[in-house]
């Protein structure tokens, strides 16, 4: 098996890599499921798109390019402000705040990636847990703009298209924010399948000897790092455009905790973990809301120690080890 | 507006309490480069313990001291034999995962136990008040902090420097494949020195709650900057924690005195011009 990967053109590889699989199609026609089985959670499925968004921008640099980041919230919340300003300053077109929400982020993103590129190691942990911080307090101050504590109220969304108007079962909710999870997918998986997508699993595995063979690392680094946070940012402003709310806890070291809990329950660098992690963990927490957060977190903390002791590449990473192992024994 | 002596004074004493939470870790982040997230976590289990020992079982305040230390210590030792040492050739990621497990687990568990309220602490007589000294108000319990912390500074300066033990931990930290070629027992020399570290945590939680209070979020509020601390001074310098800590604390009370508007705005850009400006902090070589 292994020696015929090797034997094929890197093109093919990629080709064969490129290709949908019966279980993808699967997965995405799973994702109209709620409107018919669960109506009465569509908003819930609404988050967990966004969510899910989310966290496949992280495991673009994390699960591909090997960048451990605590604080990715600080462009999902530069989404959100952004579309939230936008649409209480009279403009409420859901599109164009998208659109908005990503020039910024990835602006945001594009400048601070040349912070980030820089360190390695428990620096690059700091480097960018102190971007979230700052930003978090920084807009905690400026209240005036952001409402600060209160959160950003006064947040008017037009309908989608100008035909969908958000109604409070969730229905358009749900289905825009699934439609930019989806198109968002799309984007993603083209990228990873890409020889950019090829260098980044390169420098995740070793940074040092991507120069030799002439990638040219820092470059890919900052390109993937400001698609990243291109796509939080997205997720902020579906996230600000459906609830019409934006609180400072959207871009608080709670949310890039969260995120990356997610992600490593769903298993890194696999596009799906990152999606199946947001539900199941966002299905876990609605269903076990009653208790108080604090014990929520016991279970969290008791999971993540589990996950890294006995799975570690996530739900997905011990799906694949069980099928592979089925296969060898029958 | 305080004075500015008053300002030093107060930072100072906050820099030796950071100090002492964050040397430990600084030490075996340099010798096996495991990321221990829940540091902040025996120094939390250090001030529930003292709090305890005083208020349920009517202890004197110093003599909880030393049980803070040991408890937090033996604790660690516990979860390096069972959890951590099977994690030192992980990836920095699961590092940061397994221990942040710890931290949410402490944080619950604490909150279980004692509620989430801030814990109400009586100091004994002759740790309150303040002493005048050439015109200035001087806190005696601060003045206790800076004389115990600036003790136990230099108790481990020599010991790092003078003995056996110091010499094998700074061989260790240099260089951690070279020591263990030329026999040194690098594994029990990194239980020793994180059951240390650990203790020295739990000691400077105990020392915190009359400063800075004690609630369950204390594991990860001091977390942040205990890993300041430990980034800006260098990994596996005591003198750079040292400084590091100093820097801080000074800074962060400037900042609440003279522009609270800011919150710990400061401090942050602090770290991160310094991070910008030497990626391997004040005083690393790597």
């Amino acid at each position: 098996m292994a020696s015929e990967a090797i034997a094929v053109r890197p093109v093919q590889y990629l080709q064969a890599q490129m290709r949908w699989r019966w279980s993808e199609a699967a997965f995405w026609l799973a994702t109209l499921l709620p409107f018919v089985l669960t109506p009465n959670y569509l908003v819930l499925a609404s988050q967990i798109a966004i969510t899910a968004l989310f966290v496949l921008s992280l495991d673009l640099i994390l699960g591909y390019a090997g960048i451990v980041s605590l604080g990715h919230a600080a462009y999902f919340g530069v989404g959100a402000y952004t579309a939230g300003l936008l649409s209480k300053w009279g403009f409420g077109e859901p599109l164009t705040g998208l659109l908005a929400a990503a020039i910024m982020a990835g602006l945001f993103g594009y400048l601070t990636s040349f912070i980030v590129v820089r360190f390695r190691h428990l620096a690059l942990i700091m480097i960018t847990l102190g971007i979230g911080l700052v930003l978090q307090e920084a807009a905690n101050s400026a209240s005036w703009i952001t409402g600060g504590f209160d959160g950003l109220q006064g947040i008017h969304t037009w309908p989608i298209l100008g035909k969908f108007r958000l109604d409070i079962y969730g229905y358009t909710a749900y289905g825009y924010s699934l439609a930019g999870l989806f198109v968002v997918f799309l984007v993603a998986r083209r990228i990873i399948h890409s020889p950019f997508g090829l260098a980044l699993r390169g420098i995740r595995e070793n940074g040092l000897r991507m120069p030799a063979i002439g990638a040219p690392v820092h470059a890919h680094i900052r390109t993937i790092y400001t698609i990243a946070a291109i796509i939080a940012g997205i997720a902020g402003a579906l996230l600000a455009e459906t609830t019409e709310t934006v609180s400072l806890e959207a871009l608080g070291f709670q949310r890039s905790a969260d995120v990356l809990v997610m992600l490593i329950l769903g298993g890194t660098g696999r596009l799906y973990g990152g999606l199946i992690g947001a539900a199941v963990y966002m299905v876990a927490r609605d269903q076990f809301s009653g208790l108080n957060p604090q014990y929520w977190y016991f279970w969290i903390g008791l999971l993540l120690i589990a996950v890294v002791t006995l799975l570690p590449n996530g739900i997905l990473g011990g799906l694949a080890h069980l099928a592979r192992r089925m296969k060898v024994t029958s | 507006m305080p004075s500015v002596f008053g300002v030093l004074f107060d930072g100072f004493a906050y820099g030796m309490l950071l100090f002492l939470m964050s040397v430990g870790l600084s030490v075996t982040l340099g010798m096996m480069n495991f990321v221990n997230l829940a540091h902040c976590s025996f120094a939390m289990l250090g001030g529930y313990v003292a709090i305890t020992l005083m208020n349920a079982f009517g202890w004197p305040f110093l003599a909880t001291l030393p049980v803070a230390f040991i408890a937090a210590a033996a604790l660690s030792v516990v979860l390096e034999r069972i959890l951590f040492r099977r994690f030192y050739n992980s990836s920095d990621l699961d590092q940061c995962l397994l221990t942040i497990g710890i931290v949410f687990v402490s944080i619950a568990t604490a909150a279980y136990i004692y509620g989430t309220d801030q814990q109400p602490m009586q100091l004994p007589p002759y740790l309150r008040g303040s002493i005048a000294f050439v015109g200035l108000d001087l806190p005696v319990y601060r003045l206790f902090l800076i004389a115990t912390a600036l003790l136990i500074t230099v108790v481990l300066v020599v010991t790092v420097e003078t003995t056996r033990f110091g010499a094998q931990v700074r061989a260790a930290v240099n260089n951690q494949r070279m020591a263990r070629g030329l026999g040194i027992n690098v594994d029990g020399l990194f239980a020793a020195t994180f059951a240390l570290g650990s203790g020295l945590a739990g000691l400077g939680g105990a020392l915190a709650i009359a400063m800075l209070g004690l609630d369950p979020q204390f594991a990860l509020t001091y977390l942040i900057y205990v890993l300041i601390v430990v980034s800006v001074g260098g990994l596996g310098s005591i003198s750079g924690s040292f400084a590091a800590a100093m820097l801080l604390g000074f800074s962060d009370m400037a900042g609440k005195y003279y522009v609270p508007s800011i919150g710990a705005f400061l401090i942050y850009l602090v770290m991160i011009v310094l991070l910008m400006w030497r990626p391997a902090g004040l005083f690393g070589r790597r």
